[in-house]
């Protein structure tokens, strides 16, 4: 379910570090607990975002969810794709619909993030509460 | 109590129900130093003729059956009866906002047609559910201005109506948003495109151009559109004389437009309740204010309406709304789609037209004092007598005269503001202008 | 079901563009008794417009019809009760829409002269009377053009007293049972919003608050009774922690058909309030408005109302606009004047023990479903109710049917919903509202409803989640709505 090569925050949120570049992502249990989907708002290319700051929304019928940046850095590229079908990211959370690529500003920061099994554990946790 | 649709013995009943022996247990748990200890002290209740009788002497102490001259944003427009039978049918004006799309298709589906034809009025691609007046749609523009801009300067003419730039003023205060006001032109009382292009910078989020402006006149908001988008502002366009869009080219250059829809069918009412608008570009639909319907389907596949993109409203998003507006004037709103219905398009040309040539004949007789064409309005100047004295020579004929302009623009000491519509007749601006 | 609806035929409709046909007319002018004007030369060429493209003409028949078949599709007050919780939804007397459409009123220009205009200033003045007795006040503005309008003004009041005290401060309390404008206001207003938990039941935490109160706190804004339908016992006591370090109680008077009679905001320890009149007042919401956002204040903001207001001299109202401290307009105009003269002809209707009667009667409605509803809906919170009751569905949610899917059955069953999922603090809220206007008969009727759909959930929780079944319209596709917006024809 989880990639094993992706790290996840407890809000959510997975990262995929490639060298100096993270790809950004929300995980398929936050897509699950949002339901619908309707709206993303994404950064402008070029903003800087930090490690545990909003970056952007989401946005169901009659919620919005704030998204947190898994790392920090500077924003490269958006997803155009989720402008027009906001629906991809019920889909394919982990793959087709990711959010944004950032620039880290410290590669080292993904490594304090939860691997995908100590992500599902905390979710099972959760969910059980 | 007519109102109270409960006799004294099912009253008692359900307190039984309830274990209650008499009323007053209803409120023993409110701690004593929050009640209120003896009976209001308001007259006893009255019936339903003495209400009338009352209001009736109330409408008796005002202005009845006197022609009038006033516009400057509230305008005496014939209502057509078919207006008020529609909003009077208690599905209309005893429902609420439409939450429950199943059982409010009603509502739904006038609102969306209210929006279609604001757009097609306005020549905008989006326009919301309505805003409280026009006063009040004017910083919610400038502020929905502010959001896509990312910067915080406005510049207001100063030949939007005084009102509107006041209030623009009390809610921009407290946000950070500085507002300043340009100049207009002396002799064509359109704005100082001069002075907009001296205090126009890459701070301004908006530029804010009445038309037809407070003095009635045609305002060259193409230019000043011009010179905003060159800095990368955005041109707000405002009007408070919804029957001048029947003739006048719409602002299709403009980015916002606010404006009042007083004229489509609402009595002047002595200042409410009327019914404002927000129309824009439809890239900017996330960032308006207010209540919005979508078309959509419902679950056996017909056609359905109902209320969308609530994140962007309080309720949902709470202090990062983009406005705290909650209830609009739906009801008012429908009044004007009722009115556009009836008119139509060959209607409402012909109605703006009437109401051109009516106003241009009453300037005829008197002496304007700006150059530049107006729709149904214009400034006189009163020569060597004051405004207020002829008002009240008019007021000894059974006549409202203009609206003296000293109080706004102390340099327009010797001028006032006088308006015709359709309702105006020939005999009374004769009248009127044997007083100048 | 068959005893408060069965099926009867409703008609469809197109839009009016797709009625539209050239040359069919709803209108007509009277012959114009002045010169024709060449539009292009008066107005200048480049300013006249071709035509307003797509607009309908259709005839004053095919008008009629429209909106009469659309108003069918509506449910209304008219129709039956609608127990939308926080929104008041009370019988609209008619003889108020007779009233605000006398000439002498409807007609009245706001620019017409003092002295033509006095009836209409005593109807406002009148109102503010009936107003300042009924809520223990000391002044009151009837400018803000509804609710959420009324807040910003109140807010702003705040800011200006503590600026002219040297200094506005930065933050806003709000109990986290606060309808969503509170919070949309005070950012509006330049504030920082303070979420307050509320306590185990449900009230004001005193505790959290004087632990949340500091110097730097501007007000509170609190509903009383709060949005669970409960008095706030503790509310002179919270004021009081406000009071003590310089800062402000504001009332969202949202639930103000609780009190009236019965307790007033002034006494107990409120500075500033709203009122809606559309609510307490009987003023019609008519789809969603106009409404009327009066605030009433305590003497040390009087000062600082918007301009203008009403000044006595001699036997007549003038209009007072030298008020230097004022924190300026709100509105253009006077406010919905409309609106001000159906809540007097409402309040005259009453009368002062009339009201305190239909208070009564309000709270005896709300307490009396709640006697008939609990054996079969989880009441999370078990205070005295006021004039509302807040169930959650917790009972429900046990079969997969949430308070959404209860509140769309309701429609089958010949009801408006309740309000759905608020309070925020209550998970999966029924917020119930009955008002004073409903008469045993009808409320026994939504009861048995209820009780009926509780039942259902339990046997048939699928045909519930699919609900409603019998509206011409099924449940609509907000999701796509949101998608892909299309707000115009």
């Amino acid at each position: 379910m989880y990639p094993e090569n992706y790290r996840y925050t407890k809000e959510h949120e997975w990262v995929m570090v490639e060298g100096e570049t993270g790809t950004v992502g929300i995980t398929d249990h936050a897509q699950d607990a949002l339901g619908d989907i309707v709206y993303v708002d994404l950064p402008k290319v070029g903003t800087r975002v930090e490690m545990g700051k909003s970056l952007g929304s989401v946005e169901s019928v009659k919620a919005v969810s704030d998204i947190y940046a898994p790392v920090s850095g500077e924003v490269t590229e958006i997803n155009e794709l989720l402008a027009t079908a906001p629906e991809k990211l019920n889909e394919d959370p982990h793959g087709a619909a990711w959010l944004v690529k950032i620039r880290l500003s410290d590669p080292a920061e993904a490594a304090g993030l939860l691997s995908a099994a100590d992500y599902e554990a905390y979710v099972g946790e959760e969910s059980s509460q | 109590m007519r109102y109270l649709p409960k006799s004294d013995s099912e009253r008692q009943a359900m307190l039984a129900a309830c274990g209650l022996a008499s009323p007053e247990e209803l409120f023993s748990h409110l701690p004593p130093e929050t009640r209120l200890k003896r009976p209001l002290d308001l007259a006893a209740g009255i019936s339903e003729y003495s209400i009338v009788d009352y209001f009736r002497a109330r409408a008796a102490e005002c202005a009845n059956g006197y022609p009038s001259f006033l516009g400057a944003g509230v305008y005496s427009h014939y209502r057509p009866v078919v207006v008020d039978t529609v909003v009077s049918r208690g599905e209309f004006l005893t429902s609420y906002t439409p939450y429950q799309a199943e059982i409010a298709q009603g509502t739904l589906t006038a609102i969306f047609e209210f929006q279609t034809m604001i757009c097609q009025l306005t020549g905008m691609e989006a326009a919301n559910a309505s805003m409280y007046d026009g006063s009040t749609a004017t910083p919610e523009a400038a502020m929905m201005a502010v959001r896509i801009t990312g910067r915080n300067r406005i510049l207001a003419a100063r030949t939007v109506h005084p009102e509107y730039r006041e209030v623009l003023r009390t809610y921009a205060k407290h946000q950070g948003l500085p507002v300043e006001e340009f100049g207009y032109d002396p002799a064509t009382g359109q704005i100082d495109l001069e002075d907009l292009e001296r205090r126009i910078s890459d701070q301004t989020a908006a530029v804010l151009v009445q038309s037809p402006n407070f003095f009635g006149v045609i305002d060259n908001w193409r230019a000043a559109a011009d010179l905003a988008h060159r800095k990368g502002a955005l041109l707000v366009f405002l009007f408070t004389e919804a029957v001048s869009l029947g003739i006048l080219e719409p602002p299709a250059g403009a980015d916002i437009v606010a404006g009042e829809l007083q004229s489509f069918a609402i009595s002047p009412s002595y200042g409410g309740p009327f019914a404002g608008i927000i129309a824009a570009k439809e890239k900017y639909l996330r960032q308006m204010p207010g209540r919005l319907v979508g078309q959509t389907t419902d679950s056996r596949g017909h056609r359905a309406f109902c209320l969308t993109l609530a994140t962007r409203e309080q309720h949902i998003r709470r202090e990062k709304a983009t406005s705290n507006i909650c209830t609009n004037q739906a009801l008012i709103a429908l009044m004007a789609t009722v009115f556009m219905s009836l008119y139509g398009k060959q209607g409402l040309r012909e109605l703006a037209e009437q109401n051109a040539a009516k106003a241009h004949y009453l300037a005829g007789r008197l002496k304007r004092r700006f150059s530049a064409p107006f729709f149904n309005e214009f400034v006189a100047e009163t020569g060597s007598r004051r405004p207020a004295d002829i008002n009240q020579a008019l007021l000894e004929r059974k006549i409202v005269g203009g609206l003296p302009l000293e109080r706004y623009y102390p340099e327009l000491a010797g001028c006032m503001l006088l308006c015709a519509t359709e309702m105006s007749k020939r005999s009374d601006m004769d009248r009127l202008a044997e007083v100048f | 079901m068959e005893r408060k609806v069965r099926s009867h035929p409703t008609q469809n409709e197109s839009l009016l563009f797709e009625i539209s046909s050239p040359g069919k007319k709803g209108y007509q002018l009277p012959d114009l008794d002045v010169p024709p004007l060449d539009m292009a030369a008066a107005l200048g060429e480049s300013n006249v417009r071709r035509e307003i493209e797509g607009f309908p003409e259709v005839s004053e028949v095919e008008v009629i019809r429209h909106f009469t078949r659309l108003s069918t599709w509506n449910y209304a007050i008219d129709l039956g009760v609608y127990p939308l919780g926080s929104c008041t939804m009370k019988y609209n007397p008619r003889v108020n829409e007779l009233v605000a459409r006398l000439d002498g009123l409807a007609w009245a220009h706001p620019y017409q002269p003092e002295s033509l205009s006095q009836g209409a200033m005593e109807v406002m003045a009148h109102l503010e009377r009936a107003l300042l007795e009924i809520t223990g006040m000391d002044a009151v503005t009837l400018q803000p053009a509804a609710g959420a309008h009324g807040e910003l003004t109140g807010i702003l009041l705040v800011r200006a007293l503590l600026e002219k005290r040297g200094n506005p401060r930065r933050r806003i309390i709000i109990p986290d049972s606060a309808h969503g404008t509170n919070p949309a206001t005070a950012a509006i207003a330049g504030y920082q919003v303070q979420n307050l938990r509320s306590n185990e039941l449900g009230g004001i935490d005193l505790e959290g608050l004087a632990r949340a109160v500091d110097e730097d706190v501007a007000a509170m804004m609190v509903t009383n009774p709060n949005t669970l339908g409960v008095f706030e016992n503790d509310i002179a006591k919270a004021a009081g922690i406000l009071h003590a370090k310089g800062a402000l109680m504001y009332m969202d008077g949202a639930n103000m058909n609780a009190l009236v009679g019965i307790a007033r905001p002034g006494d107990f320890g409120i500075d500033v309030m709203h009122l809606n009149l559309h609510k307490t007042f009987s003023t019609p919401h008519g789809g969603g408005g106009p409404g009327g956002g009066p605030v009433a204040v305590k003497a040390p903001l009087e000062a600082l109302l918007p301009l203008p207001r009403l000044k006595r001299i001699g036997d007549e109202w003038a209009w007072d606009y030298d008020r230097p401290e004022s924190i300026g307009r709100v509105r253009a105009f006077y406010g919905n004047f409309g609106v001000l003269v159906r809540a007097l002809a409402y309040t005259l209707a009453h009368g002062g023990n009339g009201l305190r009667n239909a208070t009564v009667d309000a709270v005896l409605n709300a307490v009396y479903l709640r006697k008939k509803l609990e054996a079969h809906y989880e009441l999370p919170y078990s205070s005295p109710n006021m004039h509302e009751v807040v169930f959650s569905d917790d009972r429900q949610a046990k079969h997969g049917v949430r308070t959404g899917d209860i509140a769309k059955r309701l429609i089958d069953y010949g009801f408006h919903p309740y309000t759905v999922s608020f309070p925020l603090i209550v998970h999966g809220a029924l917020m119930i509202e009955p008002t004073e206007t409903e008469s045993k008969q009808e409320l026994d009727l939504l009861a048995d409803a209820l009780i009926a759909i509780a039942a259902e959930v339990e046997s048939d929780p699928e045909m519930v989640k699919s609900a409603p079944h019998s509206t011409r319209t099924s449940r609509v596709d907000e999701v796509t709505a949101a998608r892909r917006p299309k707000v115009r024809f």
